[in-house]
């Protein structure tokens, strides 16, 4: 009888349950699974190219030093990304979530999102109006300082960096306000009471009890900006070779589909290692 | 400990007064609770004690020293939430020693202090534990624990036992008063609970819309409340109100309550006798039975007297020989009528 039930009840969960599933295997399970057989051709399986499988994709990259030196390139701009996003976005989130109230928050809000819904080559192309020399910048500055300045950050590691951090503030803010908005404020009284000054309670309640939706956004921020090659390649120019552009180069370039795919997965488990890495820190910072 | 004084406190939150010049003192080392309907006030007087509220005017003085001035954390002062407010990445331990890691107390001498206070509240060996595997009524005491140990010159305490459901309430209630005699901190305690403040304190303030109503000692407030308003809040009260004659109050139907010095009186439902036959003392009023509640070893009469409610309590059994519906006879002993002053809204 019991067992005929929980038969039953997990027939009707399977069925439930069966849209997300095939959602998923069309969209991330058969892209992802062809992408792994491109990986091991020596070819593109189209038309009558000649083709065989092959380990060469994958040996390629640990022969040529050049794609681990992209790869390291590319994790370093993701750290610095990342870094950068959290020590501008976490101030803006406790701002939203503790200080500001009501109708100013909606604004202020909407200037948060606003990145997200504009399309990413005009905000970029609009980063390199400012940036560039004689651009927004260049010119403010020089209006306000009494000497001549030359300011290009136009086609260096600055705009790129600038340009990333724009594009992927808000997941950070966002996921941020959310954990700092779950936090009592009777905590903070709490505190206070307890003789608690600012700074105290910030290392000793928020930063702890906020660390989950910190770590969250720096995890949504890092992956993408490792792969990124739009801004790299649009506000970096000839400095803009990362490991990103060059995985694009092999898909709409060279049609080097399988290397490209290969280089692919590697970022993969490359970030994957480096998040289990940190897993135990994260865990922790879930109490 | 301290004693604390607030002079003239008035805090306006646009057109409502939240507090309106009250002044009050709070004895060292009484156990004082503000009592009063929702909205009345004594929240956002707790508050500007704590320091959480700024008043617009009036002065708070903790041991005679001025502290409107000086922010929430230099106050020197413990404060239990209605929510208890326990820091959830903490374990107990580290929540009751919080207050000393911030005044730089280590070592030897926090460990020691953080285990007398939690054998005081008898959690002895809890402090490993995380709030969120604790009990209400444990996390309760986490929460005195870590506002006392810190010794604050006063303690404050907002709705401390609200949350726990009643049996538990009445444990705490005992517990807390134990805890206050032992540690000797003044404490002002906020409740809308009349009997929890009857029970506890040493001292009650009753507020209305911002105003302090009534204080004193619990029993003194309660057997003369003054006011309407106060009769019915703590406690129940029947009130009777009429013109004022040579030979006592004359109500409204024509019957007299002889002995009456003002316009209105007030009968506690405790002091009302209810009976078939006509008593034989001077007071005798007619009313009629509308209901019986049973509620155990007590019973509760409701009346009707001329579409005026009256409330009658005791012993069930004394109740018994009642007719179910029908005309009956009130009366009270002589000086159970209390004089009252009708209450200006």
């Amino acid at each position: 009888m019991a067992s005929a039930i929980l038969r039953r009840d997990r027939l009707r969960a399977l069925t439930l349950l069966s849209p997300a599933y095939l959602w998923l295997t069309v969209a991330i399970f058969l892209p992802l699974s062809a992408m792994v057989f491109f990986s091991v051709l020596t070819d593109v399986p189209f038309g009558d190219r000649e083709w065989h499988l092959t380990a060469g994709n994958y040996q390629a990259f640990l022969e040529t030093g050049t794609y681990a030196r992209l790869l390291w390139k590319s994790l370093q701009l993701g750290a610095t990304v990342t870094a950068l996003s959290v020590l501008i976005g976490f101030p803006c989130a406790y701002v939203l979530a503790k200080v500001v109230r009501g109708r100013s928050r909606e604004a202020l809000f909407l200037l948060v999102v606003l990145p997200f819904w504009s399309n990413s080559l005009v905000r970029i192309f609009s980063w390199a109006i400012v940036l560039r020399g004689n651009g927004v910048l260049d010119r403010a500055v020089n209006a306000v300082l009494p000497w001549p300045v030359k300011l290009n950050l136009m086609y260096s590691q600055s705009a790129i960096v600038i340009g990333l951090v724009h594009s992927y503030l808000p997941y950070v803010i966002l996921t941020s306000y959310l954990a700092l908005q779950a936090i009592d404020d009777s905590l903070i009284e709490a505190a206070r009471s307890l003789g608690a000054k600012r700074l105290t309670i910030l290392r000793r309640l928020i930063l702890p009890l906020s660390m989950p939706g910190l770590v969250a956004g720096a995890v949504l921020i890092f992956v993408p900006v490792v792969g990124s090659f739009m801004e790299p390649r649009l506000l970096g120019g000839r400095l803009g070779t990362y490991y990103g552009t060059l995985i694009e180069d092999q898909f709409v370039a060279v049609f080097n589909w399988p290397l490209g795919a290969a280089l692919s997965f590697i970022l993969l488990a490359v970030v994957l290692v480096i998040l289990g890495l940190a897993s135990p820190i994260l865990r922790k910072a879930r109490l | 400990m301290a004693e604390v004084r607030v002079e003239n406190l008035t805090k306006t939150y646009g057109p409502l007064k939240a507090l309106d010049a009250v002044t009050l003192d709070f004895r060292d080392g009484g156990f004082f609770g503000l009592l009063g309907p929702s909205g009345s006030g004594k929240t956002t007087l707790l508050r500007a004690i704590a320091g959480f509220v700024i008043p617009d005017d009036g002065r708070v003085l903790i041991g005679g020293e001025p502290v409107e001035r000086v922010p929430v954390e230099a106050r020197e002062i413990g404060m239990v939430f209605q929510s208890y407010a326990l820091f959830p990445n903490m374990t107990v331990a580290d929540n009751v020693a919080f207050g000393l890691d911030v005044r730089r107390i280590r070592g030897a001498e926090r460990d020691r202090r953080v285990k007398d206070v939690l054998d005081l509240v008898q959690l002895g060996d809890l402090g490993q534990r995380k709030p969120h595997q604790l009990s209400g009524g444990q996390k309760q005491r986490v929460a005195m624990a870590r506002a006392i140990v810190t010794r604050p010159r006063v303690l404050l305490l907002d709705e401390p036992l609200s949350a726990l459901d009643k049996a538990l309430r009445v444990e705490m209630q005992v517990e807390l008063k134990r805890i206050q005699r032992e540690v000797g901190i003044t404490t002002i305690f906020v409740t809308h609970d009349q009997e929890e403040a009857l029970t506890l304190s040493d001292e009650i303030g009753i507020l209305r819309n911002g105003r302090l109503v009534r204080h004193g000692p619990p029993r003194e407030v309660y057997n003369n409340p003054r006011d309407a308003f106060t009769a019915r809040f703590l406690g129940e009260a029947n009130l009777f109100s009429g013109s004022l004659e040579a030979g006592g109050l004359r109500l409204p139907d024509g019957a007299l309550i002889p002995g009456a010095t003002t316009a209105m009186v007030a009968v506690r439902p405790e002091n009302v006798q209810v009976s078939a036959s006509e008593p034989s003392g001077p007071i005798r009023l007619r009313a009629e039975i509308r209901r019986r509640i049973f509620a155990g070893a007590m019973g509760t009469l409701i009346l009707d007297r001329h579409g005026e409610p009256i409330k009658a309590i005791a012993r069930d059994s004394e109740f018994a020989e009642l007719p179910d519906n029908g005309r009956v006879w009130l009366s009270w002993r002589e000086g159970s009528a209390i004089p009252v002053e009708n209450a200006p809204n």
